[in-house]
């Protein structure tokens, strides 16, 4: 089910303006992914490009090549609905549908295939994709009540549970964990760490620790100067990242001095 | 006790000057709308209790006041909630092309064309409907009456075009502008992370509406309507010219035989009344005062509820 991702001399524009240049990376499946550098150098719009999630803000465009499982994620004849079916998103923010319940929540992406579910087998996915987002047992007695009555952290594993419960291949996070305190971030990546056996996760994060702790490889991006666009600067195994990287912006990144 | 007031007050009172100017004139305006509402109201009652032992010539040929008022505000009903079904479907449609289909550059003079229906006069629109939509549309209510005539709202015969349910469409277009631009308004608001939690979970945009826009826009939707439906029962000019009416009860909608509203009939018949007659009219009025005021209520309650819960 997971699989990798190559990505060739990607360049993404909104508008005339390009936001991202000349990226080249493989993502590796089953493993998890993550993305560091300051704001505004294109990692969550990068993030993005991987389900064609920044085609929402209109005249984004991009150049270049994103290949998933043999299959260009950009060839013309390829709906975008149809890869944001097979690379699921979770956002910054938890945004479970306030007007579901958690389990309407959880089924809200395979109601959208528009198949007849039984009722056992809704129950049945549900009850994975909860226990695969650790959250069923604080759940399973209120799956009636709305999503938006749960923590902040546990609307952030609702949201995780929604994503994997489509069965996508890839799991894209935009910064999971911003806004929670740090033991619903914890939680959240303990379940990364479990979810990377089923999946292959890309995670965007300001949060160096994070980065060094949850995931295998890291991609540090950064601006050439202020208004230039962002770019790839150094794609390597997260150990040698935060121990010995190739590129000395990287070191100074990850240690605190800028520049 | 006194002094620490004196003490605390008066620099008080001299550095807001400006602000209890200002708050005299926004309370006394706030109450200038209560009494002007209080007034009419009271001058509908006093008025208007003189007609309820109206009968025979005085209520205008009818036994008591109730069946001369009944078929008004049956007409009136009928024309309103007639034109809500054209208008409220249009204007939903209308504002989700302009918040979430169309390109900004296309959307933004279409909102502003919409809003522009607002300013026209309704004595324009009653003058349109009498002379261009009713002889124009008269071909297509015979088509009706000959095809789904077993319908007993195509009834017919179709001999006018100046019928309730032309009257009603012009209602529909009246309506239009007030019901798009809340709705509008209210498709804007949806959180951009609920749309985007839809998208990418692979919604299509039609889908994404469906999840996201149309739950959290419900309430708001509603008392867009219910405001249409302010609008449309009160509307007096453009009805009186173009219904042909006769003051009967029918569902048949496109005969020349119509049910006339509250509004248009007190205004066609004002200037010819005399002695309680005039209160008979007057009564009718209060009578759509309390209905217009009641669907006003309603509709501000649905949409303050729905706040709370969002």
């Amino acid at each position: 089910m997971a699989t990798s991702i190559d990505i060739s001399d990607l360049n993404i524009y909104y508008g005339d303006f390009l936001a991202v240049e000349g990226v080249d990376m493989t993502i590796r499946a089953r493993s998890v992914t993550a993305f560091i550098g300051p704001s505004g150098c294109g990692k969550s719009t990068f993030l993005r490009s991987l389900n064609r999630m920044h085609e929402v803000i209109p005249g984004a465009r991009v150049e270049g090549k994103v290949v998933v499982d043999g299959q260009s994620l950009y060839d013309p004849s390829i709906d975008p609905v149809a890869v944001r079916r097979q690379i699921g998103m979770v956002f910054q923010r938890p945004n479970p549908f306030p007007t579901m319940s958690i389990y309407d929540n959880v089924l809200a992406g395979n109601r959208l295939n528009a198949k007849r579910m039984k009722k056992s087998e809704a129950d049945d996915i549900v009850e994975r994709s909860l226990r695969g987002a650790n959250l069923w047992t604080e759940v399973k007695d209120r799956l009636g009540k709305p999503g938006m009555g749960l923590s902040g952290g546990q609307q952030q594993r609702l949201c995780i549970a929604r994503a994997i419960a489509v069965e996508p291949q890839v799991l894209l996070m935009d910064e999971p964990c911003s806004a929670l305190d740090p033991i619903s971030t914890a939680a959240i990546e303990d379940l990364i760490h479990e979810l990377k056996s089923d999946y292959t996760i890309v995670i965007v994060t300001h949060n160096m620790q994070q980065a060094a702790r949850v995931s295998d490889d890291t991609g540090f991006f950064n601006l050439k100067a202020a208004g230039q666009p962002g770019h790839l600067v150094e794609f390597n195994a997260t150990s040698k990242v935060f121990s010995n990287p190739d590129d000395p912006s990287t070191e100074a990144y990850i240690s605190g001095r800028f520049g | 006790m006194s002094t620490t007031t004196t003490a605390r007050s008066a620099p008080t009172a001299v550095s807001r000057r400006g602000d209890a100017v200002f708050a005299g004139l926004a309370t006394g305006a706030g109450l200038l709308i209560m009494l002007a509402l209080a007034g009419v109201a009271i001058f509908l009652i006093i008025e208007g209790v003189p007609a309820i032992s109206a009968s025979g010539e005085q209520a205008y040929g009818k036994d008591n006041i109730v069946l001369y008022v009944w078929p008004l505000l049956f007409g009136t009903l009928l024309a309103a909630v007639i034109a809500l079904l054209i208008a409220t479907p249009l204007a939903i449609g209308v504002a989700l092309v302009i918040s979430h289909y169309a390109p900004r550059r296309v959307a933004r003079p279409l909102g502003y064309l919409i809003d522009l229906l607002a300013a026209v006069p309704s004595v324009v629109y009653g003058l349109w409907g009498r002379a261009v939509l009713a002889p124009a549309i008269l071909p297509a209510y015979a088509w009706l009456a000959d095809h789904l005539g077993w319908l007993p709202f195509f009834d017919g015969p179709a001999r006018t075009g100046r019928t309730i349910l032309t009257a009603a469409i012009v209602l529909a277009v009246m309506a239009l502008p007030i019901i798009t631009a809340i709705c509008r308004e209210v498709f804007l608001q949806t959180p951009r992370i609920h749309e985007e939690a839809a998208l990418a979970l692979g919604a299509t945009r039609w889908e994404m509406i469906r999840m996201t826009v149309f739950p959290y826009a419900r309430s708001g939707v509603i008392s867009a309507v219910m405001l249409g439906l302010g609008r449309a029962l009160g509307e007096t000019m453009a009805v009186a010219m173009v219904l042909s009416a006769s003051g009967i009860i029918t569902i048949d909608l496109i005969s020349a035989e119509n049910p006339s509203t509250i509004a248009a009939n007190i205004a066609l018949n004002f200037g010819n009344a005399s002695g309680t007659k005039i209160n008979v009219l007057i009564f009718s009025g209060l009578v759509l005062f309390v209905v217009s005021f009641a669907v006003n209520f309603l509709g501000r309650w649905i949409a303050a509820r729905g706040q709370v819960k969002a």
